[in-house]
């Protein structure tokens, strides 16, 4: 099973990007689950998801304590939140980072999914979309199929520069 | 289909499947997705039904009462508050024999204010006449409802039927479903003391003491009639879509010594705990209860019991473990764990058939 926990902020979209990348690898063909972590929302509060992925159905409900990915939507958390917490020694870490921050004992894959949105003027409610671009990354390090990414955002989103920040997510995510 | 989905839409899903004619409902937290996805279905016209959006619970219960009463499907939903609100109505739907079927996502109640998992919601509607059952995963949801409709109008039964489901735990997480076409799986509703103009009667009229009893013991008449229709239903849909589902599911329980019993999403990841323990060399199983309401006692032949109750009956104990303990005889080691959304994990279970006493009670995270 892989695990993946995702942290963002309240209005980031971010419980929307586990329920798509857990659709992505239902088309792959896997078990996929998504579970948003629900408290008081309230944007910009952090918030919590998870998504497990396997070859088996899934019988756990509950939160994932060791992650083989996190995923932080917003790096500022980091200051908050211990986002590493219970991580696997070989678990990987991917950062939506303008500046390129790297985790100390993890592989850590920085991409500027913001800047990605902004430059393609991808913003909902005031906030880039942050799930569209975040989707060609994960295809990228191989967790989802570029087939089953590219139906997902097809299906979820009508404008086609969801698509294009998707692919230039997939260029800047280096293996 | 083969679909991707929330615990909630796949409700929502098979009551567009099973083609009520009246659905009256209020929103609430963690249910409300369940009627927003109806109203949608009604609006693009998949689902021919009406659909009343009421002031409150106790007025969407009225109004299925009143819709069931002249002889059509109804469906409602709710949660925590918004059950007990309708309380008198439950007693009054299940004591006019109505066969309405409700999704319940399971949730506490304040106060503290909570919107977590727990069963004290349902669990307090135990004695209203309505039938429970209780689920565990997203397509056990869909197909819980569909049969719902077809166990509560058969004219053995005449019963209404409460499909639960964890708040959040099940409402809201996503996974893969399959929904089917029902076709004559779920025959017209055939509602033998509906409403007929032509033939007026009195209805909710005055039952005196020397009548009253009787119409209290049919109650209990259709409620253990419901049993063979259960099973007969569930067979029959196993058939027909191939998916199996029995009065109460066992893991790996046949040469256990200690089995697991617990309701709902518990249940489904206690089996994570059976498979640990037995790689440590207990020989663990679990039994998963399906059917509150009617009880069905469980098979355990003298194995030690460990019960998770999401629930609690104050200056008594946990409901199901007291249950258990009743109607089988079983000293269980009672574990109350996973009140208004407490974590509970399958390290946790596992560590419950560990620590086990039997005839005692234990809070899960109460140190004193």
């Amino acid at each position: 099973m892989f695990e993946i926990r995702l942290h963002s902020r309240g209005g980031q979209g971010g419980v929307t990007a586990a329920k798509l990348i857990a659709y992505a690898a239902f088309l792959d063909g896997k078990y996929a689950t998504a579970t948003p972590l629900y408290g008081a929302e309230r944007r910009g509060a952090p918030v919590v998801s998870f998504i497990r992925i396997d070859d088996e159905p899934i019988r756990i409900y509950s939160q994932i304590r060791n992650p083989d990915l996190v995923i932080v939507l917003d790096e500022s958390i980091m200051q908050l939140v211990d986002v590493l917490n219970g991580i696997k020694p070989e678990g990987k870490v991917f950062i939506n980072s303008q500046g390129g921050t790297e985790v100390e004992g993890h592989q850590t894959y920085p991409v500027d999914l913001t800047s990605i949105s902004l430059s393609l003027d991808l913003v909902l409610a005031g906030n880039p979309i942050l799930n569209t671009p975040l989707i060609g990354a994960i295809a990228k390090m191989g967790i989802i199929s570029q087939d089953s990414a590219k139906q997902v955002i097809a299906e979820t989103f009508r404008d086609e520069r969801n698509v294009e920040a998707a692919l230039r997510a997939y260029e800047e995510l280096k293996i | 289909m083969l679909t991707f989905g929330t615990g909630n839409k796949a409700v929502a899903m098979a009551v567009r499947d099973a083609k009520p004619v009246v659905v009256a409902a209020y929103p609430i937290t963690p249910q409300t997705e369940i009627v927003e996805e109806i109203a949608n279905f009604v609006t693009e016209g998949s689902l021919a039904a009406r659909y009343i959006p009421v002031e409150s619970e106790h007025s969407s219960m009225a109004a299925c009462i009143g819709a069931a009463a002249t002889g059509v499907r109804t469906f409602t939903a709710t949660s925590s508050h918004g059950l007990v609100y309708m309380c008198e109505m439950m007693h009054m739907s299940a004591g006019a024999r109505l066969p309405i079927v409700m999704a319940n996502a399971n949730r506490a109640l304040g106060p503290g204010w909570n919107i977590g998992a727990e069963h004290s919601d349902s669990i307090s509607m135990r004695d209203t006449g309505w039938l429970q059952v209780y689920v565990s995963t997203v397509q056990e949801a869909y197909d819980a409802t569909l049969m719902a409709f077809r166990i509560a109008e058969h004219t053995d039964v005449l019963l209404p039927v409460m499909i639960n489901l964890d708040g959040f735990l099940l409402t809201h997480i996503t996974q893969t479903f399959e929904t089917v076409e029902p076709g004559d799986f779920i025959p017209p509703i055939a509602t033998p003391h509906a409403i007929d103009i032509n033939n007026p009667g009195g209805y909710g009229t005055l039952t005196p003491g020397n009548t009253h009893f009787k119409f209290r013991h049919d109650i209990e008449r259709g409620m253990q009639a419901s049993i063979p229709v259960i099973v007969e239903t569930e067979a029959e849909f196993s058939r027909r879509f191939g998916r199996e589902y029995h009065l109460y599911e066992e893991y790996r329980c046949e040469d256990a010594d200690v089995v697991i019993i617990a309701m709902g999403t518990l249940g489904k990841e206690m089996e994570v705990a059976v498979d640990i323990l037995r790689e440590e060399g207990t020989r663990a199983g679990a039994i998963r209860m399906r059917w509150f309401r009617p009880f069905i006692t469980p098979e355990l032949n003298g194995k030690d019991v460990v019960v998770i109750d999401r629930d609690y009956s104050f200056g008594y104990g946990g409901v199901l473990a007291g249950e258990l303990q009743a109607k089988s005889g079983c000293q269980p080691f009672s574990v109350i764990a996973g009140l208004g959304g407490q974590e509970v994990t399958y390290d946790d279970i596992a560590e419950f058939v560990r620590i086990r006493r039997p005839g005692t009670e234990h809070w899960f995270g109460v140190d004193d």
